[in-house]
């Protein structure tokens, strides 16, 4: 039964009870509603809720962890000489699922019947070229482990979806009988729908905490692996980062980090003036037109994706630095560079460092421009000693959270720092950074049991602990400022 | 109280001084509203000068007229002549920031800047280079805290900042912020009015010490305080300057019927 | 009150300027420019951006084709003769590939069009790669059409079409050895004969994705709608959740631990770099929950965690905005609290909350890193089904999709990758738009 189905079926009970509470509510009120406990639709909607939400909680459950139990089963059908050979269970695995697809969709466009596909057999039919004509494409042929497996994961599957779709269609029609038994007039329905509404308001709230303690969690569980097969020490200290899949790599982390920091420093070289002096002018200076136009065109900028900065890094900003600078300076020839990624990273950060300092210069009362004025002070003495210290803490904070974007940056690096990991001062040297790393260490076919992959969740967890300390720290310089003026 | 300030009243004799400002047919738009309209008025020198008038008639418009601080607001206008020492003010050589050094002010809520007590005072001479060295730089900062009536609380917490004091020396220290620049006209709009009574007679009572070196001209909305510190009143309604004479003549003996009714409680 | 007397200046005449204020002006006008520098720098840049993707992207929006008559022979095509598709299919492309061959060189001929310095082989080579493919299955779907002449267009070769929108010329072919100068003098005297022409490319838009050496046919149209999913799932999870969690938190919550650390929590959470999202998808969902790699509904719910900060905040002060006489009202009748809520404040708070979702959304269209985690940088070429069984169903999204072009070797990728960033920053302004004229359309100021 497809997903659809079972909800729209759920949604229907759950209607279904809403008509029938409603109108049970009102017999039972003799047709008078002014005797009811509450609005005759508090009563449907008390049926509605309790045939409805009870099933689809059980169904999502259900959906999140069957693939998990599955897989677990499916897995111990796979013989450990076939893991050693391919290498990779995962990579069985995907075959599995692949020939297990392949077969309900051969099914499904008529190429087998349902019988055929059940009984079907390596050593008769060529599984490959049959899955093949129905536009399903395999890597390898078909053994019979894999077969067999697979027609396991279909067995299992079918099982689950049947007993899933059985048990939330009866939860929902329990709970619609539950609730309709209980609707009478006297019934606080009223009082339990807004409990009922209350403690779904309260879930959706913690699902916040819940993504925190989900981030915390998956990274610091395979972080603990990770540091079993390889020593903290060398990750934290180590100045060499030479991964290999053969074992024995150099997983240091300073080297990422000090491309992170040079980075990361030469976009806030960029985008603090830049950013900051915009925000002076938009506040201090540009008549009401010139701001109406200017304020916009520049968080245009923060509304562009990152990807559009990396491409933009990878196609106009490195070669024109490698062309006009790095060639005929004989800095190198490298077109992705720490230049060129800290470059593009401090245009996408103007707009974040010149709104929030536009915020904050705007905070400063005009009491204390008018009395800087009124000295005889013109205005640039006035931003720069009034304006500025007065608004300093704040800028600070503004600089702190554009500096933790910066070190969490991930696109614009990936496609315009490279992927050499040196220790080099040369800015227009390519380099890399702690997020190029993750997304290198992580794509493609991994396997999660090695050094090398596990190493991307310890740099994740450094990252997130890094900017997670500058987050902190920035918000509450931030809100001490505010404090100050309020 | 109220004898203390007949005995001023009576002491006020105005003898003649020098013309300091001369205002003819000035008219101030906001936009499109005529804030200020065809006011003349004469201001001496070491005198005290007191607008008064209901709130919104344009005492304080026109008081910001006369260091040009209308200038930072973008859709004000000025017309008409303002001189200072026959010097028109809104000539196109004058610069605003020389003006206004000449010109100092004080404003209704106290506005210390977030930095020390020192730095507060010394600010004006810094940004005109009025001190060639810190020997100078100190005295003028001990100068004005002691014409401000500050020195004796202030002078063991200089490094301290000058937002900690109370509301009282706070407005203080802005007087001697103004008073620091070596202004000759001293503007200062309802100095008092976010002050407790015991501040406003401290403050009432350098405003005339002031008037020693300075001519001071103040926007207030309290008659009373007018009567106590002023020797000229000019009295305002809806943009016009409706009377402006001696401040015991404004009191006591009014021209204008509008301004009866103002003394007298009936219009404000 | 001792009078020590201050350094008095000599008294000036104000219309003489002194050097000191002439030279606090100059620094006047320094620091002003620098800020006029500032802005200009800023939105120099922005332009300077907006051209590098348009010059470069533009192009991908116009495809060249080659048009000639093609004889669908019978006997290479449908051996059996009897018009079975399933039979007919056995038939690769390998063997439609020397049938268009021979149609070209045979046409050319007749249109007397010289071949000077073009191998059979070259000649093969002007066309795409792909246009074996298309004749495929056109002749799959329709099987009666073999034995005929058909007249078909198929699309030029990378280079050729690269020839044509200027990113190869003749002195790059002498260097290139994928193409070759003679190729190019053929390919302007097929135009001269109406042979080759380029025009508007639908196929970009809407065609699949194509694999490394086949640069003319990629298209965009499994990672528009594999972002589209994505939307759809961030919408349906997203904004029940962000509005349910703000009310709670701005109209029901008390003063406590736990409110403090569900506000914590997404004031950080929305600080959280991207890419940690992505490891938190690839831990959790992929991982432990076993969902498929590369499917919408994990990039979905990855991007709905990463919105749902955005989407509380915009929500919250949109509901802070809200006057309470409103819901003094509301109570003042005797209506519930919650009664209150959703008949009174929730209404009037929707345009915001509307505003703040579109917002929303459109970050997350753009959002790359974490998708790269979850798998998202597969090559797919088969459309995923409908929803909802299509959530579970690998398709590649919009950013990533420019992430991988720009990955690939064949220089004509860049063009590619620069016209699905137009294609994206398309939407990304219509989101825009649409979210400023609701603001301003039922902005409420009370």
């Amino acid at each position: 039964m497809p997903l659809i189905w079972i909800i729209l079926a759920v949604l229907a009970l759950g209607a279904a009870g809403y008509v029938l509470g409603r109108k049970r509510a009102v017999s039972s009120a003799g047709g008078d509603i002014r005797i009811l406990h509450s609005l005759p639709n508090y009563y449907g909607m008390n049926v509605f809720l309790s045939a409805v939400v009870p099933a689809l909680l059980v169904l999502v459950v259900w959906l999140l962890v069957q693939p998990a139990v599955i897989q677990r089963q499916v897995t111990q059908l796979i013989p450990d000489n076939e893991v050693m050979n391919s290498g990779e269970l995962s990579l069985i695995m995907s075959d599995v699922r692949r020939v297990a697809d392949g077969l309900d969709s051969a099914v499904e466009q008529g190429a087998l019947t349902r019988e055929e596909a059940r009984m079907i057999r390596t050593e008769f039919t060529n599984i490959r070229d049959t899955l093949a004509s129905i536009g399903v494409a395999l890597g390898d042929d078909v053994n019979a482990d894999v077969l067999n497996a697979a027609q396991r994961y279909r067995s299992l599957q079918n099982t689950g979806n049947t007993v899933m779709a059985a048990a939330v269609l009866i939860l929902a029609a329990l709970g619609l009988g539950y609730a309709y038994s209980r609707t009478h007039k006297d019934f606080r329905a009223r009082n339990t729908v807004e409990r009922a509404v209350l403690a779904i308001l309260i879930l959706a709230s913690t699902i916040a905490i819940l993504t925190t303690v989900g981030i915390v969690l998956s990274m610091v569980l395979e972080t603990r692996d990770f540091f079993h097969l390889y020593p903290a020490r060398e990750f934290f200290f180590g100045t060499e980062w030479i991964p290999s899949f053969e074992g024995g790599s150099h997983l240091g982390l300073l080297p990422l980090l000090w491309g992170t920091l040079y980075i990361t420093f030469i976009a806030l070289l960029v985008a603090v003036p830049v950013g900051l002096f915009s925000a002076i002018y938009l506040a201090e200076y540009a008549g009401r037109r010139m701001r109406g136009m200017a304020k916009p065109m520049i968080e245009v900028l923060a509304g562009i994706p990152t990807i559009v900065y990396g491409l933009f890094a990878l196609i106009t900003v490195g070669p024109m630095l490698r062309d006009y600078f790095a060639e005929p300076l004989g800095f190198g020839t490298s077109s992705s560079s720490v230049m060129t990624a800290g470059i593009v990273m401090g245009i996408m950060l103007i707009p974040f460092v010149s709104s929030l300092s536009d915020d904050i210069i705007n905070a400063v009362p005009q009491s204390l421009r008018d009395g800087s004025y009124g000295l005889g002070a013109t205005q640039s003495e006035t931003v720069k000693q009034v304006i500025l210290p007065a608004a300093l803490p704040g800028i600070v904070g503004a600089i702190l959270l554009a500096a933790s974007r910066a070190i969490g940056e991930t696109m614009i690096v990936v496609m315009g720092a490279g992927a050499a990991a040196t220790l080099s001062l040369n800015p227009f040297e390519a380099m890399t950074t702690v997020t190029v790393k993750i997304v290198g260490q992580l794509t493609g076919d991994t396997d999660f049991s090695s050094p090398e992959a596990l190493v991307a969740f310890a740099l994740g967890l450094t990252l997130f602990a890094i900017t997670l300390g500058l987050n902190i720290l920035a918000l509450y310089i931030v809100r001490k400022y505010r404090e100050q003026y309020e | 109280m109220d004898d203390m300030n007949d005995m001023r009243m009576v002491e006020r004799a105005v003898d003649d001084k020098d013309l300091k400002i001369t205002a003819k047919g000035v008219d101030v738009f906001y936009g499109d509203t005529h804030a200020i309209k065809g006011v003349d008025v004469e201001i001496l020198d070491k005198t005290v000068t007191a607008f008064i008038g209901p709130s919104g008639c344009g005492k304080s418009t026109f008081l910001r007229c006369l260091n040009r601080m209308n200038d930072t607001i973008d859709i004000c206008r000025v017309t008409g002549q303002i001189l200072l020492d026959s010097e028109d003010i809104y000539h196109q050589k004058v610069d605003p920031v020389q003006l206004r050094a000449k010109v100092g002010m004080v404003f209704q809520k106290p506005n210390p800047f977030p930095k020390s007590i020192y730095d507060n005072v010394a600010y004006g001479p810094r940004i005109h280079g009025l001190a060639r060295n810190k020997a100078e730089l100190d005295e003028i900062v001990e100068t004005s805290l002691r014409r401000a009536a500050l020195w004796e609380e202030a002078k063991d917490r200089l490094d301290q900042p000058g937002t900690g004091l109370s509301g009282g020396q706070q407005q203080r220290l802005c007087i001697a912020r103004a008073v620091a620049t070596s202004p000759e006209v001293l503007l200062m709009d309802e100095p008092c009015s976010a002050l407790d009574p015991i501040a406003t007679a401290q403050v009432e009572e350098l405003i005339d010490e002031l008037r020693a070196r300075f001519s001071v001209v103040i926007v207030t909305h309290s008659m009373q305080q007018a009567a106590r510190v002023s020797q000229k009143t000019a009295f305002f309604h809806l943009g016009e300057l409706v009377e402006f004479g001696e401040t015991s003549q404004i009191f006591t003996n009014p021209k204008d019927p509008r301004t009866e009714s103002y003394i007298t409680g009936r219009i404000g | 009150m001792t009078d020590a007397s201050a350094p008095v200046p000599p008294k000036s005449s104000l219309y003489a300027t002194s050097d000191h204020v002439k030279r606090r002006n100059r620094t006047e006008a320094r620091f002003r420019a620098y800020g006029f520098a500032a802005i200009a720098i800023g939105i120099l840049a922005l332009i300077l951006l907006v051209i590098s993707i348009v010059s470069n992207g533009a192009s991908a929006f116009r495809q060249t084709y080659i048009t000639i008559p093609v004889e669908l022979t019978e006997a290479r095509l449908d051996p059996a003769g009897n018009r079975d598709p399933a039979e007919m299919a056995r038939v690769t492309t390998f063997g439609y590939a020397p049938l268009l061959a021979q149609a070209l060189q045979q046409h050319l001929q007749g249109q007397g069009i010289s071949m000077e310095g073009v191998t059979p082989r070259d000649l093969m080579a002007m066309i795409s790669q792909e246009a074996p493919a298309q004749v495929r299955a056109l002749v799959l779907a329709n099987p009666e059409i073999v034995g005929q002449t058909v007249t078909m267009e198929m699309l030029a070769g990378g280079r050729i079409d690269g020839y044509f929108k200027g990113r190869v010329t003749l002195e790059t072919a002498e260097r290139d050895s994928n193409v070759s100068p003679a190729q190019l003098l053929l390919a302007d005297r097929m135009v001269e004969a109406g042979m080759i022409e380029t025009r508007f490319n639908w196929a970009f838009i809407t065609g699949p994705d194509a694999s490394d050496q086949r640069p003319e046919a990629a298209g965009l149209g499994i990672a528009i709608l594999g972002s589209f999913y994505m939307m759809i799932v961030v919408l349906v999870l997203a904004l029940p959740i962000g509005v349910a969690a703000s009310i709670y938190l701005e109209e029901f919550a008390p003063q406590n631990r736990f409110t403090d650390a569900i506000e914590v929590n997404i004031s950080n959470l929305a600080a959280v770099p991207s890419i940690v999202f992505g490891i938190l998808g690839l831990a959790i969902f992929i991982n432990f929950a076993g969902l498929p790699q590369s499917a919408p509904i994990v990039g979905g719910l990855v991007l709905t965690l990463m919105t749902l900060p955005t989407i509380i905040i915009a929500t919250r002060a949109s509901l802070r905005a809200v006057p309470p006489s409103i819901r003094d009202a509301a109570l003042g009748l005797g209506a519930s609290k919650m009664q209150s809520v959703f008949h009174h404040v929730l209404p009037l708070a929707a345009p915001g909350i509307l505003t703040g979702t579109i917002i929303g959304l459109a970050q997350a269209l753009g959002e790359t890193a974490p998708l790269l985690l979850i798998g998202m940088v597969a090559f797919v070429r088969e459309f995923p089904d409908a929803p909802p069984e299509g959530f579970f169903d690998p398709t590649s999204a919009l950013p990533v999709q420019v992430y991988n072009w720009t990955q690939r070797s064949d220089p004509a990728f860049v063009e590619r990758a620069s016209g699905a960033t137009i294609v994206l920053l398309v939407f990304l302004l219509f989101m825009n738009a649409m979210a400023v004229i609701l603001r301003r359309r039922f902005e409420r100021r009370w």
